[in-house]
């Protein structure tokens, strides 16, 4: 103590004190300032939205505006975020081929980097869904039977008991899950679109996102076991009588067909 | 080799064991007559006539792997927490009966192979069974004397649905217990006594703890037992009517050309059963059938899409789906019609199918027995009444699946429904019209074959230039088989009056019987089959085809 009270006086002090202060601030302030939703002046990102802007302009302007406000053969986009941009452009449901019931999943047109520079435009137009990140939608350690559970009370009624999809009133359908990756069935749950309701993380926290995706990955994942054989689609009863009557009855009738007209007989006609 | 010499040089006097054990037997169960009465019987030949005994053979591996599942299942409904082998459903509360099936499943050895025989074993029986009803309808094989083993059949299928539905709402997975909901549903849209029958069914309020014990019960012991009880007197019956027969040369009203039961049948129908058991066996290997795991464990807040019951119950489900919502308020009670019409329909489809035998020989007057089967083509009304039945049930079967037509076939369920609720009315009648008319061209071709011969396809040139393509003349079997059938001619009223004037009474019954006889057998149900003087005549012109 004795030698930092004799050096108050060094020429240099106040520089060492000044330098002392900064980093503290600046220590604190990187450590406890909230990150900025809007990086607006962050010149890599505001490059992101002009590339966007210009996409959107050649490939969804057409119907939903010039400048995402919608029309009347495209909802308004201000406010869906970009997570529901990155769901729809990335699963190939957007640009739409044509109206109808439903906008079905086709071959995505778009690299990763130009669906997300089409988001950061979309984002940038109010605040929506934010695109998650890895760890959000990382089933890995969550608990797939909570997550069944939740399956069966919130999504089953539609798509059906392992995600294999359904149908919905005049000709809308709930689409099958199996092939839909992690990110996009967070996103779907987050946006909620076309036919399905949105599930926010004020209903159903991410946690249990998660364990909905873990349940799906469990049973409708890739390599995901059938224990009972071929699976006939998993789609209930209606495919098992349709195979219990034409392989399982048909074999037989065929059987008997074959025993009846070899028979012992008397003598050969 | 010297067992051999000793052999043939028995000593006299001591007969060979099993004669010994034959005689020891039949002096104290009669063996020797029953045998002698039975053993030889005579049974005829035809692929269809093989189609019930695949339902008895299903039946038989039914019960046999029922009885390996009765010794794992628990039917209790006390909550428990799953802590076997399945991990999606780890930690998850359910009833006691959907654990001990998971357990059979996953932890009991040849668990779940036995449950997919004993579940694919129900599928084929039902469909066997109406399918063996179809062949004995198609062939009026259900004429006298034989109605009553029609009607044991029928029960039959009757009681083999509903031991099926009972078996699969066992498990109380979650299709299974929608399916019990959707039963709850149509027995409280009963008027007046509906609430009571719930209430009586499940012991209190939907779903209780007490629908699995008593399904259980009544799937493994009450239906089954009845069911064997019905199916020992149709086999009983079988033996006393003795086996239709297809016409034929030397084959009459009067007896039977086949081969005797022993020892033709024993093997044949023996080495059918281990077909039978061996398509069954290899499909339920093969392919899964009602994932239980996959479904969850019930509860009343959840549901899941493709809840439809196994096929046989299907056409309930069309009729539930494709009718309209229908509800009145009389009195202060409310009577759920777009449920309650439903549930009075679907005993009336399959009960007029029941009923049928009756039906017919009070229509057609006709009280005689009858041993040789019918052609369905000369039978046209009949077969268009049951191509008319087989398309209503299969428009209803649509209709129960309307979802998955939806989206395997990329419709709206909407379409779907409107289409099945006017084939409903539709479909049926046309089908009727259409067999009839397949029927009668099926008969003129017959006929033209009798009286013009079969088409060789040889082409022939006349020296004055004309072709003409040979027909050959039926050989005489042939012949007989085509034009051995009776043409019966429909009831009359007779003469509004009798000889003395007298204005005879004709009650509405006996006015509609004769206008329901003339539909049958009037104008238009029968092409003339040609007679002797027809064939001589054209048989007899030479030179002409």
């Amino acid at each position: 103590m004795k030698k930092l009270s004799a050096r108050r006086r060094h020429p240099l002090a106040a520089l060492v004190v000044l330098l002392v202060a900064l980093t503290a601030i600046g220590g604190l302030y990187a450590a406890l300032a909230p990150a900025p939703k809007a990086q607006a002046d962050d010149s890599s990102q505001s490059l992101a939205i002009e590339e966007g802007k210009k996409l959107y302009t050649v490939g969804c302007s057409s119907c939903h505006g010039t400048s995402g406000q919608g029309g009347s053969d495209g909802p308004s986009l201000v406010g869906v975020g970009s997570a529901a941009v990155d769901f729809q452009v990335g699963t190939g449901r957007m640009p739409a081929q044509q109206p109808g019931a439903q906008v079905p999943r086709k071959k995505v047109i778009y690299t990763q980097k130009q669906i997300d520079q089409l988001a950061a435009y979309i984002a940038s137009l109010g605040p929506g869904p934010v695109t998650p990140t890895e760890e959000q939608y990382d089933p890995a350690g969550a608990n797939a039977a909570r997550g069944g559970e939740l399956f069966r009370t919130n999504c089953a009624q539609c798509h059906n008991y392992q995600g294999k999809g359904g149908a919905l009133t005049n000709g809308k359908y709930a689409p099958t899950l199996e092939g839909v990756s992690n990110k996009h069935l967070y996103e779907a749950m987050l946006t909620g679109p076309q036919n399905m309701p949105s599930f926010p993380d004020a209903t159903m926290p991410e946690e249990n996102k998660r364990e909905i995706i873990a349940y799906l990955d469990a049973v409708n994942g890739e390599g995901a076991p059938s224990p009972g054989g071929m699976s006939l689609g998993s789609l209930g009863p209606v495919t098992e009588g349709l195979f219990g009557w034409i392989f399982g009855l048909g074999a037989l009738i065929a059987c008997a067909i074959w025993l009846a007209a070899h028979t012992t007989k008397a003598k050969k006609s | 080799m010297s067992t051999n010499t000793s052999a043939s040089a028995k000593p006299r006097g001591k007969a060979p064991a099993g004669e010994r054990v034959a005689d020891w037997a039949d002096g104290r169960l009669g063996i020797y007559s029953l045998g002698k009465a039975n053993l030889r019987k005579i049974f005829p030949d035809h692929w269809s006539f093989m189609l019930g005994e695949i339902a008895l053979y299903s039946f038989i591996i039914i019960i046999l792997t029922g009885v390996y599942l009765t010794l794992f299942f628990h039917p209790a409904m006390n909550e428990v927490v799953y802590d076997g082998s399945y991990a999606p459903l780890q930690g998850i509360k359910m009833s006691e009966a959907y654990a001990s099936t998971l357990h059979i499943s996953f932890d009991v050895r040849g668990g779940l192979l036995v449950r997919q025989i004993h579940h694919w074993a129900a599928i084929v029986f039902v469909a066997a069974m109406l399918v063996h009803m179809m062949r004995v309808f198609f062939t009026g094989a259900f004429r006298k004397p034989r109605e009553i083993n029609w009607v044991f059949g029928f029960l039959l299928l009757f009681l083999g649905m509903f031991d099926g539905f009972m078996g699969y709402s066992l498990p109380d997975d979650l299709l299974s217990g929608t399916g019990i909901r959707f039963m709850e549903g149509a027995v409280l849209s009963v008027p007046i006594v509906g609430t009571y029958l719930s209430f009586f069914l499940f012991g209190g309020e939907f779903p209780g703890a007490e629908v699995v014990p008593r399904f259980f019960t009544i799937h493994v012991l009450l239906i089954p037992g009845i069911m064997a009880g019905l199916l020992v007197a149709h086999l009983i019956l079988i033996v006393y009517h003795k086996h239709t027969q297809w016409a034929g040369p030397g084959k009459s009203e009067k007896n039977v050309v086949g081969m005797p039961f022993f020892p033709v049948y024993t093997a044949k129908a023996g080495g059918f059963f281990f077909v039978v058991f061996g398509v069954i066996a290899a499909m339920s290997a093969l392919v899964s059938v009602n994932p239980v795991w996959a479904y969850g464990p019930y509860r009343p807040d959840q549901v899941s899409t493709d809840a439809q019951p196994d096929w046989y119950m299907g056409f309930s489900e069309g009729l539930i789906r494709i009718m309209p919502g229908w509800e009145i308020n009389f009195a202060g009670h409310t009577l759920v019609l777009g449920v309650f019409i439903p549930l009075v329909i679907f005993p009336l489809v399959l009960g007029f199918m029941g009923v049928y035998p009756f039906l017919e020989s009070w229509v057609t007057g006709d009280k005689r027995e009858h041993h040789l089967l019918d052609r369905p083509r000369n039978r046209p009304v009949r077969t268009g009444i049951g191509a008319a039945w087989i398309s209503l049930y299969l428009i209803l079967l649509v209709g129960g699946g309307n979802d998955l037509f939806a989206t395997r076939f990329h419709l709206s369920i909407n379409a779907i429904t409107w289409v099945v609720r006017i084939s409903f009315f539709v479909l049926p009648v046309l089908v009727f019209f259409i067999t009839k008319r397949i029927c009668l061209g099926l008969q003129r071709r017959d006929r033209d074959k009798v009286l013009h011969g079969r088409e060789t396809g040889i082409i022939k040139r006349l020296p004055h230039g004309e072709f003409i393509e040979i027909h050959e003349p039926l050989e005489q079997g042939a012949l007989f088989k085509l034009t051995q059938h009776e043409q019966p001619k429909p009831l009359e009223v007779g003469p509004e009056v009798d000889e003395n004037g007298v204005e005879k009474k004709v009650g509405p019954t006996a006015k509609l019987r004769a206008k329901l006889s003339r539909g049958y057998y009037g104008e238009g149900t029968q092409i003339d089959k040609p007679t002797v003087e027809e064939y001589e005549e054209i048989t007899s012109g030479h030179g002409h085809h």
